[in-house]
């Protein structure tokens, strides 16, 4: 069983890394459409290229990420414990097979692992949940987006509005380096762990996607056409499209504090997942 | 404008050059990230021999997957890495080695732009991410250098390129820095918006 799950997550990362799900890729020719030079060529080589990736059976992308796991866990699906090992031993495969780019560096010596395996890495974000079934989502994140992701310990007395700057001002500042067109996650309150857990999670969610409470949905749409109006474009050559979305999630604060935690996504906005159920069944979802 | 350039270029056609006009490359790109810019600085300023000559080539900023096929290095993806990470190094190293080309993502700043102006060099953009169209203008990979002590990402992967593009360039010989100007621009944008 642990090896019929470890090819499985095998392949899962293989699509993911291919294969750019299609909300994003649709999002991405919608703002080739309304743009203008120098920031359409840039968006039109993108599109190329996820196309080729898709024919060649390539990596869309030379930074095949960290590979990043989600797990919902049913409190009776029969195999737990073989699932962590299960997700290492795929990740292992992948990187060969695939292959992915090793990117997994020890901290104190600099040496890459080679196989994507290190401390914590894979990193796996478990949750458990009613049922017998298990999903597990893979979301192979980009270290050129990843560094333009932040966290910042607000004072409380500057509000949502003060929130709202705070993001807008980053994404200016964050300008090309994070390969615009991006996703946007923001996660607000909790705590500092909290809050970048609630960002990073944010990115799961699919392009034009709102939250279900209607004032962080009109929050979300505020922030993206505030920084779409800044004109950074793609690859901060100026443009019309900076994000192609803004996801937003909160937690309930500390009164003394006001964490607010930005991670940011490159337009390879890559996730796959799969769910295997108590039989041990796998397969594919959307 | 859009040139096709043939690589290696002289001062005439980096000044003919201007900040938004697209580039196409054909010759040699040597992909070089942070610690390759690192070891080629010390390595000249000890008055040790580089292995290549880098005012003839084109500098990618890029961490390739490169697979190895029977005696052969295949490239499978090799897109552009954030260059702003360079911007420490990239003003001595095209002082030091007279570089005529830079190509990465994301765009650079203040101390690259004085040493594109000073030097005569440009700096280019190729689209960040699009790792295969990259990949498929490499014809050849052919050398590599530094592979063992600094790992597959940050070694010197020397590849005959053709047609290698659309680059945009954003910073030219001349002083002009076009992500720079976006970034001042969106900054006052940004000022004015109330919540």
């Amino acid at each position: 069983m642990k090896e019929k799950i470890a090819n499985e997550i095998a392949n899962l990362i293989a699509n993911a890394v291919i294969d750019l799900p299609k909300d994003v890729e649709d999002a991405l020719r919608k703002a080739m459409e309304n743009e203008e030079e120098p920031a359409k060529t840039q968006l039109k080589a993108v599109l190329k290229n996820i196309e080729l990736a898709r024919q060649q059976r390539k990596p869309m992308c030379q930074d095949t990420g960290t590979p990043t796991f989600y797990v919902e866990v049913g409190y009776n699906f029969p195999y737990k414990d073989i699932i962590k090992d299960a997700i290492v031993e795929g990740v292992r495969k992948a990187t060969k097979e695939v292959p992915l780019r090793p990117n997994a560096v020890d901290v104190l010596t600099g040496k890459n692992s080679g196989d994507n395996t290190g401390l914590h890495i894979p990193y796996i974000n478990w949750e458990l949940v009613d049922g017998d079934e298990c999903k597990i989502t893979v979301m192979p994140k980009g270290g050129g987006s990843e560094n333009m992701s932040t966290l910042k310990m607000l004072k409380p007395g500057v509000g949502i509005k003060g929130v709202k700057k705070f993001v807008l001002e980053w994404m200016v500042e964050a300008a090309g380096n994070p390969c615009p067109p991006t996703v946007v996650g923001v996660g607000i309150g909790g705590g500092a762990d909290i809050a970048m857990k609630l960002a990073k999670k944010a990115l799961l969610r699919k392009v034009g996607e709102r939250h279900s409470n209607k004032e962080i949905a009109k929050m979300e749409e505020e922030l993206l056409n505030a920084i779409n109006s800044t004109g950074i474009g793609a690859m901060g050559l100026g443009g019309k499209t900076t994000v192609l979305d803004v996801h937003v999630e909160i937690a309930h604060r500390h009164p003394a504090s006001l964490p607010v935690a930005i991670a940011v996504q490159c337009w390879a906005n890559r996730r796959k997942s799969l769910k295997i159920d108590k039989e041990g069944k796998i397969w594919n979802i959307d | 404008m859009e040139y096709r350039l043939n690589l290696p270029v002289g001062e005439e056609d980096i000044l003919k050059i201007k900040a938004g006009d697209t580039i196409y490359i054909t010759g040699l790109v040597v992909t070089a990230r942070d610690e390759a810019h690192k070891k080629a600085i010390e390595m000249y300023d000890e008055g040790k021999e580089l292995p290549i000559d880098f005012s003839k080539v084109a500098i990618f900023h890029c961490g390739p997957i490169v697979k190895k096929e029977g005696d052969e290095w295949k490239v499978v993806a090799a897109g552009p890495t954030t260059s702003s990470r360079m911007e420490i190094f990239e003003y001595d190293f095209i002082k030091r080695f007279n570089t005529r080309i830079i190509i990465g993502k994301g765009g650079m700043g203040e101390k690259t732009a004085k040493a594109c102006k000073e030097f005569k060099a440009v700096y280019a953009a190729f689209t960040g991410g699009a790792a295969v169209l990259a990949a498929n203008a490499i014809k050849k990979v052919k050398d590599v250098f530094w592979l063992e002590e600094l790992g597959m990402p940050e070694a010197l992967w020397v590849l005959e390129v053709e047609d290698f593009g659309p680059l945009t360039v954003t910073i030219d010989a001349h002083g002009k820095n076009l992500t720079e100007e976006v970034k001042q621009k969106a900054k006052e944008i940004a000022k004015k918006i109330e919540f």
